[in-house]
């Protein structure tokens, strides 16, 4: 692996955990306001420290920035970690990773991809939700990862014995707008799929496409373990997390149940969620659980602000008899200590992002999103200039003047989706993700 | 006690000057009319002296650095409604021909024609001029869509207080706007007034006059006159008719071509632009406009399923559903007209109508009565009421086409159905016990239609009040009641209301 230099600013949780983890095979160096926080991350870490206001040119001089092939702004203060991007912008050329807390940020970047000089922005509210959504909703896959801002969903789902499309070909199975079916291993054996394969038990499937055609195919092969829409799904607390949650839930034809006890948030979540009940009562009453059917949900998750409050929620929904509860951890220490107690999954928001950024660079670096099965198969999610190979030419024929057998999974032109087909001529702008064989890789790479 | 009145009457007079000066024009056509026919010119000269006697005066106390704001704004609406009526019986009282030279029957067609009422206290249509007639066509289609409205279109200088006035009129907070300047906005919707009016025109004189080119009879009676006269009065959603027999007058095409303007006429104005424009889809998205149209077809199924079984008016099915639809949509948006004496249809059939009185068109078009949306707001809200007494914690926001109706405006929307319907129901006492006092003795059935028919401004009610008919029926103090309540209703009683509240006087 190439070694790149990477500049971390703001030495908090996600900071160190992402300084921690790229340490071992890159350059990093943090940089901190707080003198105390960089002298603890000194010893902890190995790597090199600076104390100072990351917004200032000098400053970002000094840590390397000018040089630097990676910056990452993981401050508490969204405003501070946008400023710092286009600071950056002014000294030098890294690839600029901003994280926020307000989704509307992420929202304003993703019109563009340019927004704030940041070359990537991560949301920490969204990405708490969207981690919470997948375990709610896919339950059954055995891996998830969402490309091109959640537009875009890659899944992997082992086919059993019963599920109902074994026996069938790819073409019978095929009956989602806008999936792709990416890939199948047979025996460690990569197959890429025709219309004409038959799928069989044992095999795992990957599939890319639109959230929601995703749930709609998990649902298809496992009936039992993937909830459907008739099935109670309760949201403890209407902040950020619990917002998001639910309206990503909406995108996937579930109705959701909020919990808010302030009534204006709950009006204005109302307002804003058509499809979830929204119910303004204190979530901890034992009386009102019961009397609103809420002990028999099939998921319940605690979104509340504070970890003793989703402890308590939790715990009490455990016992009243929810089936599955899922809670919202804001310290990561805790996080082992939910799952003990009997919690069936702890999400910590702190976590995911860390681990997202994570994911990212170390993409960014090796140009891919995702390596299945050892490394048979990788996923690389390619923006298309006006160098490209790939500008002007229809899918059929990219695929018929390379050697190797590709997959398009999902094309994404200006924030949609556009359904990948054999006549679909690229543009310039389009984000592809193509699923390829590893020895094709740099080939692909180099044509994209 | 000067200094103790506060409202800036003075910003509200200078308003009430311009629109009487404006109003001259209007009385141009008729004075045209008249010269043309070689008809009496004289009851349409001293109007326009008083217009311009008045107006100016006005303007001369007028203080136009005041601001309208919401007070100023209730009493020029309310005095602007009131003195264009006034001045609109004029011609009546100068012309001194048949039973509308006397005054309250003079204020009564004026006061019914400018609100778009269409009742009518006209004994003998013979015998009256031309130009009178076409006069109160005229000042139906003034009123139509708010005098207000126009006034904004027209009148620069009021600026900003423009969407006060244009909001007091139609008693609604969001008036569309298509312009960041209201009066632009206001001279896009009168343009698109203009434009359906001649349109309509058009269809109904090129029916008349091309017809026989192609050897079909489609409006034999509809000439150059009539089709101008229906015209003002169809998208208005208005009611009167020059003719006697109203629109039984004319032929079974006529009535078919009808139907469809006064629908339009109580589309929501704002959403014909966004067609015309190209976002026809918008339409076709709001609750409202599917609302108003499945009642209207649910309402004309049932009048039709009723007439069909009635072997006295011995109709065969197209003239049953034609005359079930356009009486429906004649009531239904308010305008008034009739294709036949629907008080030969059974009980139940007018049942239906008077059932239909009580709904209207959409709001933001020329319609009254209580309007769609209100009703659609009201049963919705009713809908969450029932689903929240199961789920007392559960917040359900009540939503029309995907918008959020904020709770505030859902209690002032039960509160003027209700208003709405108390006034009613007053009117119906007070017509009962007068009609009794003087001998007329009607009956519940015609007492509440004529309640219901002038308060809602719709026009013609049942039995002796019959669309055949006229309101003479009723003793004059009766009648002069109904003027009260005409007005009353056409800008939506609470700018009335308030003016009789001290409060409104007061700090």
């Amino acid at each position: 692996m190439v070694t790149v230099q990477v500049v971390v600013i703001g030495a908090g949780e996600v900071g160190t955990s992402i300084a921690a983890d790229l340490a071992s095979d890159h350059d990093v160096v943090v940089v901190d306001i707080d003198e105390s926080r960089v002298e603890e991350i000194k010893y902890d870490i190995d790597v090199l420290t600076l104390v100072g206001d990351g917004t200032k040119s000098s400053v970002l001089t000094k840590a390397g920035a000018v040089e630097a092939d990676m910056l990452i702004a993981s401050t508490d203060d969204d405003k501070t970690n946008l400023v710092i991007c286009g600071t950056a912008e002014t000294i030098g050329d890294p690839f600029k990773i901003a994280r926020v807390k307000s989704a509307e940020y992420q929202r304003t970047w993703e019109q563009t991809g340019e927004a704030f000089d940041a070359d990537f922005v991560i949301c920490a509210n969204l990405q708490a939700a969207g981690t919470i959504v997948d375990v709610i909703g896919l339950p059954s896959a055995v891996e998830v990862s969402s490309f091109v801002g959640g537009l875009v969903q890659m899944a992997e789902f082992d086919i059993t014995e019963g599920s109902p499309i074994t026996g069938q070909t790819v073409a019978e199975a095929d009956r989602f707008d806008s999936l792709t079916f990416a890939a199948l291993f047979r025996d460690d054996d990569l197959v890429l799929p025709r219309g004409s394969t038959i799928i069989k038990a044992d095999d795992r499937m990957v599939v890319i496409g639109r959230p929601e055609s995703v749930q709609g195919f998990a649902q298809q092969i496992a009936p039992v373990a993937t909830p459907d829409r008739g099935d109670d799904i309760v949201i403890i607390g209407g902040g950020e997390i619990g917002y998001h949650t639910a309206r990503m839930l909406e995108a996937r034809e579930f109705s959701p149940k909020l919990i808010e006890q302030d009534s204006d948030r709950a009006r204005a979540l109302a307002e804003d969620l058509p499809e979830t009940l929204v119910m303004n009562h204190d979530p901890t009453d034992t009386g009102f659980l019961r009397r609103e059917r809420l002990d028999e949900a099939n998921v319940l998750v605690s979104a509340l602000d504070s970890d003793e409050n989703n402890m308590l929620v939790s715990v009490l929904a455990k016992r009243i008899g929810a089936e599955r509860v899922i809670s919202l951890v804001d310290r990561s220490d805790y996080v082992q200590l939910f799952q003990e107690i009997g919690i069936d999954a702890a999400v910590s928001p702190r976590d995911v992002t860390a681990e997202e950024i994570i994911r990212f660079t170390r993409e960014k670096v090796a140009e891919n999103i995702a390596v299945l099965e050892g490394g048979k198969a990788e996923v690389l999610e390619l923006e298309l200039d006006a160098d490209s190979e790939f500008v002007g030419r229809s899918i059929r024929d990219i695929d018929e003047s390379v050697d190797s057998d590709v997959v398009f999974g999902a094309v994404s032109r200006r924030g949609t989706e556009v359904v990948p087909r054999g006549d679909t001529v690229l543009e310039r702008g389009d984000n592809v993700v193509i699923f390829v064989e590893s020895e094709f890789v740099d080939e692909m790479l180099a044509m994209g | 006690m000067g200094q103790y009145l506060r409202v800036e009457w003075r910003a509200s007079v200078g308003l009430i000057g311009a629109v009487l000066l404006y109003l001259t024009l209007p009385l141009l056509f008729p004075l045209a009319l008249a010269v043309l026919y070689g008809e009496p010119v004289l009851p349409f000269l001293v109007p326009m002296a008083v217009t311009l006697g008045i107006g100016g005066g006005l303007r001369t106390l007028a203080d136009i650095e005041e601001d309208v704001g919401p007070r100023e704004a209730f009493l020029a609406v309310a005095t602007i409604w009131l003195l264009v009526a006034a001045i609109g019986a004029l011609p009546f009282l100068v012309a001194g021909n048949g039973t509308i030279a006397q005054p309250v029957n003079a204020m009564f067609e004026a006061m019914s024609g400018l609100t778009t009422t269409g009742a009518t206290v006209i004994g003998d249509f013979d015998a009256h001029s031309q130009s009178v007639l076409m006069w109160r066509q005229l000042l139906q289609w003034l009123g139509g869509l708010g005098i207000l409205i126009l006034v904004t279109a027209v009148l620069s200088e009021i600026g900003v207080g423009g969407a006060q006035l244009m909001e007091t009129e139609t008693q609604s907070q969001s008036s569309n706007r298509l312009t960041p300047r209201i009066s632009e906005t206001a001279q896009l919707i009168w343009g698109l007034y203009l434009g359906l009016t001649v349109l309509v025109v058009a269809v109904l004189a090129g029916m008349h006059y091309l017809g026989p080119v192609v050897g079909v009879e489609l409006a034999p009676n509809m000439n150059l006159y009539n089709a101008v006269a229906h015209a003002l009065t169809s998208i208005s959603t208005a009611g009167f008719s020059p003719e006697a027999r109203s629109i039984e007058a004319f032929s079974a095409a006529v009535q078919w071509v009808l139907v469809p303007v006064m629908l339009l006429g109580s589309t929501s104005f704002v959403l014909i632009y966004f067609a015309i424009q190209g976002a026809p889809m918008r339409l076709l998205r709001s609750e409202e406009f599917r609302f108003y149209i499945g009642v209207f077809v649910l309402f004309t199924a049932t009048s039709a399923a009723l007439l069909v079984g009635t072997q006295e008016l011995d109709m065969g099915l197209h003239d049953t559903v034609r005359h079930a639809a356009f009486n429906v949509a004649s009531i239904l948006t308010t305008t008034g007209y009739a294709s036949q004496d629907f008080t030969n249809w059974p009980n139940a059939g007018q049942n239906v109508l008077f059932a239909a009185m009580f709904v209207g068109g959409m709001v933001g078009s020329t319609t009254c009565s209580i309007k769609s949306l209100r009703w659609l707001v009201v049963l919705k809200s009713f809908r969450r009421d029932l689903f929240t007494a199961i789920h007392p914690n559960a917040v359900r926001p009540v939503r029309v086409s995907g918008n959020s109706v904020d709770e505030e405006t859902i209690r002032d929307i039960y509160g003027y159905v209700l208003l709405s319907i108390v006034i009613f129901f007053l009117l119906t006492l007070f017509i009962v016990i007068d009609g009794a006092r003087s001998g007329v003795d009607p009956t519940e059935f015609e007492a509440m239609g004529a309640a219901a028919s002038t308060v809602l401004n719709i026009g013609p009610a049942f039995g002796r009040a019959g669309p055949m008919n006229n309101y003479l029926v009723f003793p004059e103090s009766t009648r002069a009641v109904m003027v009260v309540l005409m007005w009353l209703g056409r800008i939506e009683i609470v700018p009335v209301l308030v003016l009789f509240t001290p409060s409104f006087w007061r700090s």
